[in-house]
C-alpha cells in the first residue's frame, strides 16, 4: 500500500495536519504567529546547511529551528513592541536562507520544493520521520496539556499554581520547531504558518472548549490535506498550496457561519 | 510558623525601582491588607509573593508545600481561545462537577457554570475568579482590588463572601485595595505601602500614624470618620455578626457622609 506515492502524500500531509493544528491552536491563543513564521522562514537557512554538510534536512532544519525559535522565545521574554522584532527575523531569515541557499551547487533547482513542499516525493523513510514527529509533538502537548494552558491563560496564574510559565513557554518552542522540520517536505517554509493558524482559525467558531478547539482544528487540518491533495491531482495544481487553499475555504464557511450566528 | 515571610524585597521593573526594602509575613488565618497609592507597588508585591516576579534583592520564603490561591487584579482571555467557566475551574487542576458548583455558589456565582467567560460581567468575571481560587482549598487567599468595577453594594458583598470563606477555610487573606473604609473594618492588620513599609499594623494604629496620613491626606477624611464609626461598632458585635452591622453601617454613612 505505502508503494503507491498517492497513498505516502495522503499519509504525510494527515501526519502533519494532525499535529499542526492543535499545536496551531496554542499559536493562535498565545498570539504567536509571528513566532510561528520566523522559525519556519529560518528553516530554509537549515536546508542550506544540511545540503552544504550533506547531512538529512530533517536534521538540518530541526537545528536551525531550535535555534531561532530559543532565540526568539528569549527575545518575546523581553517585554511587548516585539512584534516588529518578530516581523525582522522572519523575513530576515528567509532572505537570508534564499540567498545562502544559491551558494549549494545543485540546490537551487529544488528551491521550489523547499518553499513549497513537495508532497508526492514523499519516500517511506519521509513518512516515518513525519509520524515520529508529529507523534511526538502531540505527545507533548497532551503530556503538557493542563500545565500549557494555565500558563497561556496568564503566565501569574500559573506561578501560584506552582507552574512555570517559562518552562511551558518552552515545550511550545520545541513543538513548533519539531512541526517546521517534519512540515519541510509536505507543505514548505512559506505554507506552515498557514497550516498551523487556518484549521485553528476554522475551528473556533464551533468550539466551547479548547479541547474541543484542538480536536476539530485536528479534523478540519486532515480534511484540507485530503481535500488539497485531490483538488491538486484533479486541476495539476501544486499539493502544498492546494492543501492550503483547502483549509482557507473550510475557514470560510465556518467563520461565516460564526459571524451569523454572532450576529442573532 | 509564618505562611509567607518576605525579607529586604528589592523590585526594579525596567529601570523604575518598585519595591525597596520591604519586609512582609502573613501569618494563619489573619486578614492583611495592602493600601497605598497608585503606582506604590502594591501589585508588584503580591506577585512577587506568588513567584512571578524575582526580586533583585532580599527573598520571600513560603511555608514549604503552602497552597496559595491568587486572584488577579484583571485577566484578559484571547479571543481565539474558548473557555467556559466549568472549563476555566479545571485549570490547572480536573476537578468534578460537583466540586465546581460548590466552589461557585461559595464565591456567589451559582449558576454560570455553562456560560463562556467572554461573555461574563466584571463582577461575574471576579466571582469566577474567586471560585477558582478557593477551589485548592488556600492556605492563602491573596486578592489584588479584587472589587474592582463593582458597585459600593457589590463590593461589601464580595468583601463578606471573603469572610465567609476564610471562616470556613481557615485561611488568611491578604488584599490589596483603594476601599479603605470597607477594607479596613474587616482587616486583622493593615501595611501601608509606598515603595516601602511607610507604617503597618492594627487598622486604627494605622489610621492614626502620621505617615498614612501624609499619605492619603484630605481626601480620606470622610473614610477616616467612616472608618472609626464602624470600628466601634465591630467591636460591640465583634463575636458574632460583626461584619454584617460593620458592613450596614458603612452603607448608612456613605449615604450621608457624601
Amino acid at each position: 500500500m505505502l508503494d503507491d506515492f498517492l497513498v505516502r502524500a495522503a499519509l504525510a500531509g494527515l501526519g502533519l495536519a494532525l499535529a499542526a493544528a492543535p499545536l496551531g491552536c496554542f499559536v493562535s491563543w498565545r498570539r504567536m504567529a509571528n513566532f510561528g513564521d520566523a522559525t519556519a522562514h529560518a528553516a530554509i537557512l537549515g536546508v542550506a546547511l544540511s545540503l552544504a554538510l550533506s547531512l538529512p534536512v530533517f536534521a538540518g532544519t530541526l537545528f536551525v529551528a531550535l535555534v531561532m525559535a530559543v532565540l526568539v522565545g528569549a527575545l518575546s521574554e523581553r517585554g511587548l513592541g516585539i512584534d516588529t522584532v518578530l516581523g525582522v527575523l522572519a523575513h530576515g531569515a528567509l532572505a537570508i536562507g534564499l540567498v545562502a541557499i544559491t551558494f549549494v551547487p545543485g540546490a537551487r533547482l529544488d528551491l521550489s520544493a523547499y518553499l513549497f513542499g513537495d508532497i508526492l516525493a514523499v519516500t517511506k523513510s519521509d513518512l516515518a520521520v513525519i509520524w515520529g514527529g508529529a507523534a511526538l509533538v502531540l505527545g507533548l502537548l497532551i503530556w503538557r496539556w493542563q500545565a500549557l494552558l494555565t500558563a497561556t491563560l496568564s503566565p501569574d496564574l500559573a506561578h501560584a499554581s506552582g507552574i512555570d510559565p517559562r518552562l511551558e513557554g518552552r515545550v511550545l518552542t520545541v513543538a513548533l520547531a519539531l512541526t517546521v522540520a517534519v512540515a519541510i517536505k509536505v507543505v514548505g517554509v512559506l505554507l506552515i504558518g498557514a497550516m498551523l493558524l487556518i484549521p485553528a482559525a476554522a475551528a473556533r467558531p464551533f468550539a466551547r472548549t479548547p479541547e474541543a478547539m484542538a480536536l476539530l482544528a485536528a479534523g478540519i487540518g486532515g480534511v484540507s490535506a485530503l481535500a488539497g491533495l485531490e483538488g491538486a491531482l484533479v486541476f495539476d495544481t501544486p499539493a502544498g498550496p492546494s492543501m492550503v487553499c483547502a483549509a482557507t475555504l473550510i475557514f470560510a464557511v465556518t467563520a461565516s457561519f460564526g459571524a451569523l450566528r454572532g450576529r442573532r | 510558623m509564618k505562611l509567607i515571610a518576605a525579607q529586604g524585597l528589592q523590585v526594579s521593573l525596567g529601570e523604575h525601582p518598585v519595591l525597596q526594602g520591604v519586609d512582609f509575613h502573613v501569618d494563619p488565618g489573619e486578614i492583611v491588607t495592602i493600601v497605598g497609592p497608585n503606582g506604590s507597588g502594591k501589585s508588584t508585591l503580591l506577585r512577587t509573593l506568588i513567584g512571578a516576579v524575582k526580586p533583585q534583592a532580599g527573598k520571600v520564603t513560603r511555608k514549604p508545600g503552602l497552597r496559595l490561591g491568587y486572584v488577579p487584579q484583571k485577566l484578559q482571555i484571547d479571543a481565539t481561545l474558548p473557555l467556559t467557566v466549568a472549563r476555566f475551574l479545571s485549570l490547572p487542576h480536573r476537578i468534578s462537577r460537583a466540586e465546581g458548583r460548590a466552589a461557585l455558589e461559595e464565591a456567589g456565582a451559582g449558576a454560570l457554570e455553562g456560560r463562556p467567560m467572554s461573555g461574563l460581567s466584571g463582577g461575574q468575571f471576579q466571582r469566577v475568579l474567586l471560585a477558582r481560587a478557593i477551589l485548592g482549598k488556600p492556605e492563602v487567599l491573596l486578592l489584588d482590588e479584587p472589587t474592582q468595577g463593582l458597585d459600593q453594594p457589590g463590593s461589601a458583598a464580595f468583601y463578606r463572601q471573603i469572610e465567609q470563606i476564610r471562616a470556613r477555610l481557615g485561611c488568611a487573606v491578604v488584599m490589596v485595595s483603594h476601599e479603605l473604609h470597607v477594607v479596613m473594618s474587616a482587616s486583622d492588620r493593615v501595611v501601608c505601602l509606598n515603595g516601602h513599609v511607610c507604617c503597618q499594623g492594627h487598622p486604627e494604629t494605622v489610621a492614626q500614624a502620621a505617615e498614612y496620613r501624609a499619605l492619603f491626606g484630605t481626601g480620606t477624611h470622610g473614610a477616616l470618620a467612616l472608618y472609626r464609626h464602624e470600628h466601634t461598632h465591630t467591636h460591640d458585635h465583634a463575636h458574632d455578626h460583626g461584619h454584617d452591622h460593620a458592613h450596614d453601617h458603612h452603607h448608612d454613612h456613605a449615604g450621608h457622609g457624601h
